[in-house]
């Protein structure tokens, strides 16, 4: 464990992208394998299951630091993480433990095995054994959130560094549903066989928002579709299996027992990539996101909500075909797959290609683009024709043109502290729109001011606080924000009947008195029109 | 009552005199310096010796009076002494006796010797007003020479990089608790004006502090390569720093015991080191006092006084214009 926490704290001490990479790099090079694939594991989000509740950690911790409960309580949100709580109010330890980062997370792995009391003579001899650092490492790997600054796009960089192996095919390699348990270094990592596991995913490509339209060139170079919202999903058909995976690498196949007809009418060794959507089969459109909504979390799907929002797989890309890698192929020659592939299956199947965009210049494209919200698209794609399929976040080939936000001028009236790096800012509020005198609550937003913003709106909500009701504040109407959001619906569950979609602060309206912020009734236009 | 809690601030009605008034009253007995505890506009002053000289650098021709630690003076029918705080050099905690009945005022204080200013020392009292900056269980101080070792290996691994080391702390206090500790052989101690200010005010009072070098417009970084660099924080967020391109960047603060505010801070470093008490300090001082009324200003006090209370001291809350409640730890430049 003190590799690791030595790993931890450097990566914890620097902001810099380039020292993390080389201390990532140097512990791969040096740790022993079992604690590199843990390592591996836990930053790409696969955790050990959470054996112990966090309400018995808290209870276990205040009697350890002869402390009531109340007290440790009231030390969280300053702190603004439980781990990091729990490591601060203990008496330092009184042992030394010499345990790997390996033989502690066998622990927490077989919590559950355990009954109450073993669990929490183990948590003690933890706590009382480890010094700051690897106390609150440890806490993290129980409550099972390791989220230290390091993506796993980072991670995989200083892996390929350390073992020289490409990143991109390491990307893929780390794919998939395995955990520490199931695999080993040498197999996982080392050893080059893409049959182990039928149901590996590829690495997502994932696009930028496009900055400059004028740079792309040639419109003849470029192809076009519509952004629809939905799900971004990788459907593999391999060994007469079907595997759906969500963009999150969460394996979501159950979810959706429609595609279980896919391998009828799809040959073995393909993958498809597109947007998972709830899908109207009479008009052969796309349903709003609300539908597809209800089927998200759903871990089984009652027979009624398969009917109202049966889901497809709108498809834009294959990156398997003929059992072959072919993420390398130029773009339109992989569209040309994939044409082949889902022209041959009935219209009852739950695939569907998405439609390129017919354009000989640029504005007839931006003429397209503006009547997305009209078709419940967020805007267009461009893909360059020669691309090759890459993995991750990268600029040049794939752009996203998204329409511009609609937005409501709205009243602050309620302010609550974040957690984390937020700790003690104010920073998660809720706004209001007029309803005669009344101002009605309609939206939540705790991001798009910078930190300066929120400086500056904690020491104000600090100064205008009027009730308190837990971490809640209802604060004086005075300031004005402009909110930017992506979609309006109605939604009988909120006191002002509508719902936004991703609703963000895109302006501190200085300039406006609240009596000049928009109405319930500019809302409900607004549904009217894009709901 | 021996004191009173008014909207000018801590007033003693047998002596006619306010306690770190923040609002202009007649007569001011002040703790310490720092801007929250020192306000201008008072008509005539009273302060320890040692605290006299950052006062008048700061308050300018003021009419203060001074007095030796431990001193006792007759003030109305009130007697006050000042009895050392070890929050910084000149610090002090004000006593103040009436009919035999003893108050003490804490001011801000630390209970661990720092080695450079004046060591805190206990005072028999019925009533203690505290302050409580970081009374929660959750802060809990680094020993001094850990953070002076941690301080140097950081400033070795920029040197051994060629890189400076800025680090940042308050002006008046942390910065020169931070001088006195350092082993300037390691290399040049470069200052930040408002540092160097209050340096040149506390070596004329006849404390010893290593050589530093002051940092004006002509200063050229590159003559002094591998120095520590002494700042404000909020000298650090600005232009000043353009001066030391490519720095690590630390800041030494009792907040940085707090992960979030370490990141928020965006500085590579963040030195656990505090003027203040922490947990143990405040609880360890209050029982030492012996008094069974208990005041909490400055801080967490909504909790630390339920807290007392639970202990079975009868407690209250003052409460004090510079906030509302807990210290924003952003603006901890103004309050450290």
């Amino acid at each position: 464990m003190k590799a690791f926490a030595t790993l931890f704290t450097s990566l914890d001490q620097t902001t810099k992208t380039n020292a993390k990479v080389a201390a990532l790099a140097q512990y791969f090079r040096t740790a022993p394998d079992d604690d590199k694939l843990w390592t591996i594991a836990l930053l790409s989000g696969r955790r050990p299951k959470r054996g112990v509740t966090t309400t018995l950690l808290r209870e276990w911790a205040a009697e350890r630091a002869g402390i009531p409960l109340w007290l440790f309580e009231e030390c969280y949100p300053i702190v603004g993480d439980l781990s990091e709580t729990i490591a601060l109010v203990l008496p330092p330890a009184q042992q030394q433990s010499e345990r790997s980062l390996t033989d502690w997370l066998s622990i927490v792995r077989d919590f559950g095995k355990h009954d109450v009391a073993v669990k929490k003579q183990q948590v003690l001899d933890a706590w009382d054994s480890l010094p700051a650092v690897e106390r609150f490492l440890f806490n993290k790997l129980i409550t099972g959130g390791l989220r230290i600054g390091v993506s796993q796009k980072l991670m995989t960089r200083a892996l390929a560094q350390a073992i020289e192996v490409e990143e991109a095919t390491l990307a893929h390699r780390i794919m998939g549903d395995w955990t520490p348990d199931t695999t080993t270094f040498e197999d996982l990592i080392l050893t080059d066989d893409p049959t182990a596991d039928a149901s590996k995913p590829y690495p997502f490509y994932l696009a930028y928002q496009l900055e400059d339209l004028d740079a792309l060139g040639d419109p003849k170079d470029w192809s076009a579709e519509f952004k629809w919202d939905g799900i971004r999903g990788q459907l593999i058909i391999r060994d007469d299996q079907h595997f759906l995976w969500s963009r999150g690498e969460e394996l979501i196949t159950d979810r959706f027992p429609e595609f279980a007809q896919v391998p009828d009418f799809i040959e073995n060794g393909t993958v498809f990539d597109g947007e998972i959507l709830a899908w109207d089969f009479d008009q052969d459109s796309p349903l709003t996101f609300n539908a597809l909504q209800k089927r998200i979390g759903r871990k089984t799907v009652p027979k009624k909500l398969l009917k109202e929002a049966p889901a497809i797989l709108y498809a834009y890309d294959v990156l398997e075909y003929q059992g072959q890698d072919v993420r390398n192929q130029p773009y339109q020659t992989r569209r040309t797959y994939l044409s082949e592939l889902i022209g041959s299956v009935p219209d009852t199947a739950p695939l569907r290609l998405s439609a390129t965009l017919e354009f000989e210049d640029w504005q007839t494209l931006a003429d397209l683009r503006d009547t997305s919200r009209d078709r419940n698209a967020e805007g267009l794609m461009l893909k360059n024709a020669q691309s090759p399929y890459l993995a991750g976040r990268k600029k040049g080939d794939w752009w996203k043109w998204k329409v511009d936000p609609l937005t409501i001028d709205a009243v602050m009236i309620y302010a609550q502290a974040g957690s984390g790096r937020r700790a003690n800012l104010f920073t998660d509020f809720t706004f209001a729109v007029w309803n005669g005198n009344q101002l009605v609550p309609f939206a939540k937003a705790y991001s798009g001011l910078t930190d300066a913003e929120f400086r500056k709106i904690t020491a104000w909500v600090r100064k205008n606080t009027q009730e308190r009701f837990g971490p809640v504040r209802s604060v004086k109407p005075q300031h004005v924000f402009e909110i930017a959001f992506e979609g309006i619906q109605s939604s009988p569950r909120h006191k002002s009947g509508v719902a936004l979609r991703f609703p963000r602060m895109s302006r501190w309206r200085h300039d406006k008195p609240i009596s000049e912020a928009n109405t319930l009734d500019d809302l409900k236009a607004m549904l009217e029109t894009y709901g | 009552m021996v004191l009173e809690f008014r909207r000018q601030g801590i007033y003693c009605p047998a002596g006619d005199f306010f306690i770190d008034p923040w609002r202009p009253v007649d007569r001011a007995l002040i703790t310490h310096g720092h801007a929250d505890h020192a306000r201008d506009g008072m008509k005539r002053y009273l302060a320890t010796e040692a605290a006299a000289p950052v006062m008048r650098h700061r308050l300018g021709q003021i009419d203060l009076e001074t007095t030796p630690y431990g001193h006792e003076t007759r003030i109305g029918d009130a007697k006050v002494s000042f009895h050392p705080a070890g929050h910084v050099p000149g610090s002090a905690q004000i006593r103040v006796e009436v009919a035999g009945e003893v108050w003490v005022v804490s001011g801000d204080y630390k209970t661990v010797d720092d080695g450079f200013s004046e060591a805190f020392e206990p005072v028999p009292c019925h009533a203690f007003i505290t302050e409580c900056t970081f009374g929660l269980p959750a802060f809990s101080w680094t020993p001094q020479q850990q953070v002076t070792d941690e301080i140097h290996a950081w400033w070795a691994k920029n040197q051994a990089e060629g890189r400076f080391s800025v680090l940042g702390a308050y002006a008046l206090g942390k910065a020169q608790r931070i001088l006195a500790s350092l082993d300037a052989s390691m290399g040049p101690i470069l200052t930040h004006g408002a540092i160097e200010n209050t340096n040149a005010v506390l070596r004329a009072q006849g404390l010893s502090l290593p050589d530093t070098i002051h940092v004006t417009p002509d200063t050229n970084a590159k003559d002094y390569p591998g120095a520590l660099v002494l700042a404000t924080p909020g000298g650090m967020g600005g232009p000043w720093m353009r001066r030391f391109p490519g720095a690590s960047t630390a800041f030494a603060s009792g907040w940085m015991a707090l992960r979030g505010v370490r990141r928020r801070r965006s500085a590579d470093r963040g030195f656990v080191m505090s003027d203040h008490a922490d947990w143990e300090g405040l609880n360890t001082a209050i029982k030492a006092t012996g008094a069974e009324r208990i005041f909490v200003t400055h801080g967490y006090t909504s909790v630390f006084s339920r807290w007392l209370t639970e202990q079975g001291f009868d407690a209250g809350i003052v409460e004090t214009e510079f906030e509302g409640e807990n210290l924003d730890p952003a603006a901890d430049e103004v309050v450290e």
